[in-house]
């Protein structure tokens, strides 16, 4: 379906968007075509956000236009957009989990009784209603269940149904992938096609470079707020896409070769050590070890393990049995202000639940956890406080208007980079990494390895968890293999993908 | 003047101007001061002097709702302290027609300020330790602390004799109420805490995000532990002053209703009641703000029965005045932010 020829469904021209002290948008172009997956490639801080704000109503444009089907539009909000044919799933829109799949999917606009049957909502038409939406998108889920209990994937899978249930001709996906795993993208994508073959226009938003060139016809790339083109996929290679998103061709981060200094490492006893490690019903009984100077890379799929290890390491949960020994000696590690004592640091997966503190100045956020560790009365003056910020947010390249702007206002990967500072501040012997480069750009994700193994030549011991398995295998001295909550088993330097999921799904590689 | 305006401190001090403005416009002498006595005396070192325990409680109060949390016990708590102290000090003319105390003052006061204080720490294990959600574990103690008191006072108003106890609540030192040094003293002493240590930043961290300021490795449970032990102590202070400023024991009416002026306090001045911002000085500014009120009121005359309709209604208004949205309906865009 992808020509040239195809109707296009909706054009925006010239669009501008300034916020006090910055022009988050100038001049940018965006057209959709019915029956065509679109996708919209951007840095964090590109705009892309912005620009969907915009289309959906809730920003209005300083300039430009934006048309439906050769009509202009001004949407007012996004219940008017939607009314308009303009649906959005956003990253962070769920159901509510206490209502029913269909009552999630019919609210706002549930049928009613004739008022010669009593009035009110009438249960069996909402529940009709909802099961025939469904069918006809080949979803099978049961409407009456509540949506809380359904797991993330299907939920997701509901919300996009909820979005297209008004007849949209316009789609808005905004990283509707980022909590999925791979079977679980695989459903979306086919949803995607079915809604894109019955001639809806698909702006799909993501990090992920392979799945825009797995589903993706065209897509359109801003950088700065700026239009920068747009492009068949078929036309652009991943490399090519990357510097048009960035602007310059970038470096691969890639392990150096350091073997004598891992040489040194093995000798050495190992800086932590965990033994028969185990939580009922988070993590089977388990050993790791980390030594000085290593990247220990963890990888599984989702629900693995892995991020149930590493809280048990940190004692944000507590253990059912196991003994954690930090350079040999045993150490009490009861609650996480012990783990920081003894050198430890987390980088939490969930950015937002449990790494940033949103009010917060990004001078507070990144003094956090050092101040924890020197106590209440030791208290760094403000002048020590800036100066520590200052020279992280520099060296990690934090991009903020200064550092006593709410951390909360910072884009997903300068948050990110901001909470590896809140680390490195307190000069970590133990680091670890949940899921670090999540919901981040290509370019801040590349910066953020490097960083990683910069970390790990300076001699601490960094635990890196991804779900990428590419990632993992980049970085990694070593790799843990996990599989259902257990240990499958470890790979030396130098595995490939293939020797990793080959481990994950439990058969000798090939 | 924008950046005037944008300070949290401007509304509340914008609106206790207002009510002191408005009070000397109905009575002309409400802000005249006189030394007599060695002591200063008028209108406003009354309101200072009859405020200083809802300060107390309500700087206590600040800190909890600031760690997400709530205490409307701190009402009962007033009374068990009274109670306390004015059982331990005693309540009987000696034969000899001199009034000494039962106990030594220092142990009768130390004694009611530990149990104010247990009671506080029995708030927050229920909270950080049995995972309550904040409002009903203090309602425990709202409900039972005052039947305690009752308990111990066997249900009369105990009267105090002892001269000494009567400087708390009516004393005056260098010219000012004692109970003005109490609260002023209190304040400057957690200013210091929270300007000179981290406690400020933990508090705020542990209001802000618990989660995340948990895994920073921040001692949420310990810090929120004795953040209720604090308020209870507050409550207790307030406790002593309220008791020796009527020279009795009231457990039925000693502290009533006060835990909803303490949060109305706390509100007026600026703190956010989901958490982590929070001002000291705005709470003061609320306090003063809510007996300037109350003063307004008994010296407009107004008929006992309808007290209760004018205070609120006052209320209403400086709630209305102080929330950016109003302002912005109808004072136009520019002065809501």
């Amino acid at each position: 379906m992808s020509n040239t020829e195809a109707e296009i469904v909706l054009r925006a021209r010239d669009i501008a968007r300034a916020f006090p002290g910055v022009q988050a948008l100038a001049g940018v172009e965006l057209t959709l075509r019915a029956g065509e997956v679109h996708a919209l490639m951007g840095q964090n801080g590109a705009g892309k956000s912005t620009l969907i704000k915009v289309l959906t109503g809730v920003y209005a444009p300083d300039a430009g236009t934006i048309e439906l089907s050769g009509k202009a539009i001004s949407p007012e909000s996004p219940i008017h957009a939607q009314e308009l044919g303009l649906s959005a799933v956003h990253q962070e829109s769920h159901l509510l989990p206490n209502l029913s799949v269909a009552e999630n999917i019919c609210a706002g606009r549930y049928p009613r009784r004739p008022w010669t049957r009593g009035g009110g909502i009438d249960w069996r038409e909402t529940n009709k209603r909802a099961r025939e939406l469904l069918a006809g998108l080949g979803i099978e889920l049961d409407v009456t269940q509540l949506a809380g209990g359904l797991p993330a994937a299907l939920q997701q899978l509901a919300t996009v149904a909820r979005a297209v249930a008004t007849d949209a001709r316009v789609l808005i996906l905004d990283e509707p992938t980022s909590s999925l795993d791979a079977d679980e993208v695989k459903a979306l994508f086919a949803l995607i096609r079915r809604l894109r073959d019955k001639g809806v226009a698909i702006l799909f938003v993501t990090h992920f470079l392979d799945q825009v060139y797995e589903i993706c016809d065209r897509m359109t790339v801003l950088r700065n707020g700026k239009f920068v083109g747009e492009y068949a996929c078929a036309r652009l290679d991943a490399r090519g896409l990357v510097a048009a998103m960035v602007g310059r061709e970038i470096a691969i981060a890639e392990k150096s070769t350091k073997a004598q200094a891992l040489a040194g490492a093995a000798a050495q006893p190992p800086v932590l050590a965990a033994k028969n490690l185990s939580r009922r019903g988070h993590l089977k009984p388990m050993d790791i070890e980390l030594r000085g100077g290593e990247v220990l890379g963890l990888a599984g799929l989702l629900g693995s393990g892995r991020t149930e290890l590493a809280r048990l390491l940190f004692a944000l949960d507590e253990r059912d049995s196991g003994e954690i020994h930090i350079d040999g000696k045993l150490a009490a590690i009861d609650r996480p202000s012990d783990a920081l004592e003894l050198g430890l640091g987390f980088c939490p997966e969930d950015r937002k639940h449990s790494g940033i503190v949103a009010e917060l100045s990004v001078r507070e956020n990144i003094a956090l956890a050092l101040q924890a560790r020197m106590g209440l009365r030791k208290f760094l003056k403000f002048s020590e406080q800036c100066a520590l910020a200052e020279k992280l947010v520099a060296a990690l390249g934090v991009k903020t208007a200064s550092i006593e702007t709410p951390i909360g206002q910072l884009s997903g990967g300068n948050q990110q980079k901001a909470i590896i500072a809140r680390w490195l501040a307190t000069q970590p012997r133990v680091l670890i990494l949940d899921e670090p480069t999540r919901g981040i750009d290509v370019a801040a994700k590349q910066e953020l390895m490097r960083e990683v193994l910069e970390l790990a030549q300076g001699g601490t011991a960094v635990l890196f968890i991804s779900a990428e398995i590419e990632e993992v295998v980049r970085v990694s001295d070593r790799i843990m293999v996990l599989r259902d909550r257990s240990k499958a088993g470890e790979l030396p330097r130098g595995a490939d993908e293939d020797a990793v999921y080959a481990m994950i799904a439990g058969v000798p590689a090939a | 003047m924008k950046r005037f305006t944008q300070n949290t401190l401007f509304w509340p001090a914008l609106t206790l101007l207002l009510l002191l403005a408005a009070s000397s416009l109905f009575n002309p002498s409400f802000l005249s001061l006189a030394w007599r006595d060695g002591h200063l005396y008028g209108n406003v070192i009354d309101i200072l002097n009859r405020a200083a325990p809802l300060m107390i409680v309500s700087l206590g109060m600040t800190l909890v709702i600031a760690v997400r949390g709530l205490d409307i016990s701190v009402g009962a708590v007033v009374a068990i302290a009274a109670a306390v102290a004015a059982l331990m000090i005693g309540g009987n003319f000696s034969a000899s027609g001199e009034v000494a105390s039962k106990y030594p003052l220092w142990l009768a006061l130390g004694t009611a300020l530990a149990i104010a204080a247990a009671c506080g720490l029995w708030n927050g294990l229920l909270v950080v330790k049995a995972g309550m959600q904040p409002i009903v574990a203090t309602l425990i103690l709202m409900v039972a602390g005052r039947g305690i008191a009752q308990l111990l006072t066997g249900g009369q108003i105990i009267t105090v004799y002892y001269t000494p106890f009567f400087k708390l609540g009516n004393g005056f030192l260098s010219g000012l109420p004692v109970a003005l040094w109490i609260a002023a003293s209190l304040f400057a002493a957690l200013h210091f805490l929270l300007s000179r240590t981290a406690l400020g930043l933990f508090i705020r961290s542990i209001g802000g995000n618990p989660e995340a300021a948990r895994v920073a490795g921040v001692r949420s449970s310990a810090i929120t532990l004795c953040v209720y032990t604090f308020c209870g102590l507050a409550a207790g202070v307030a406790g002593l002053i309220i008791s020796s400023n009527v020279k009795s024991a009231d457990a039925n009416n000693a502290g009533q209703l006060l835990e909803l002026d303490a949060i109305l306090a706390v509100t007026l001045g600026g703190t956010a009641l989901t958490g982590g911002r929070f001002t000291l000085a705005g709470t003061v500014l609320g306090a003063l703000i809510i007996q300037t009120l109350t003063s307004m009121i008994y010296s407009l005359g107004v008929p006992p029965e309808v007290n209760l309709v004018v205070k609120a209604a006052l209320v209403f208004a400086v709630m209305l005045l102080q929330s950016p949205e109003f302002r912005a309906l109808f004072l136009g865009r520019g002065a809501a932010r």
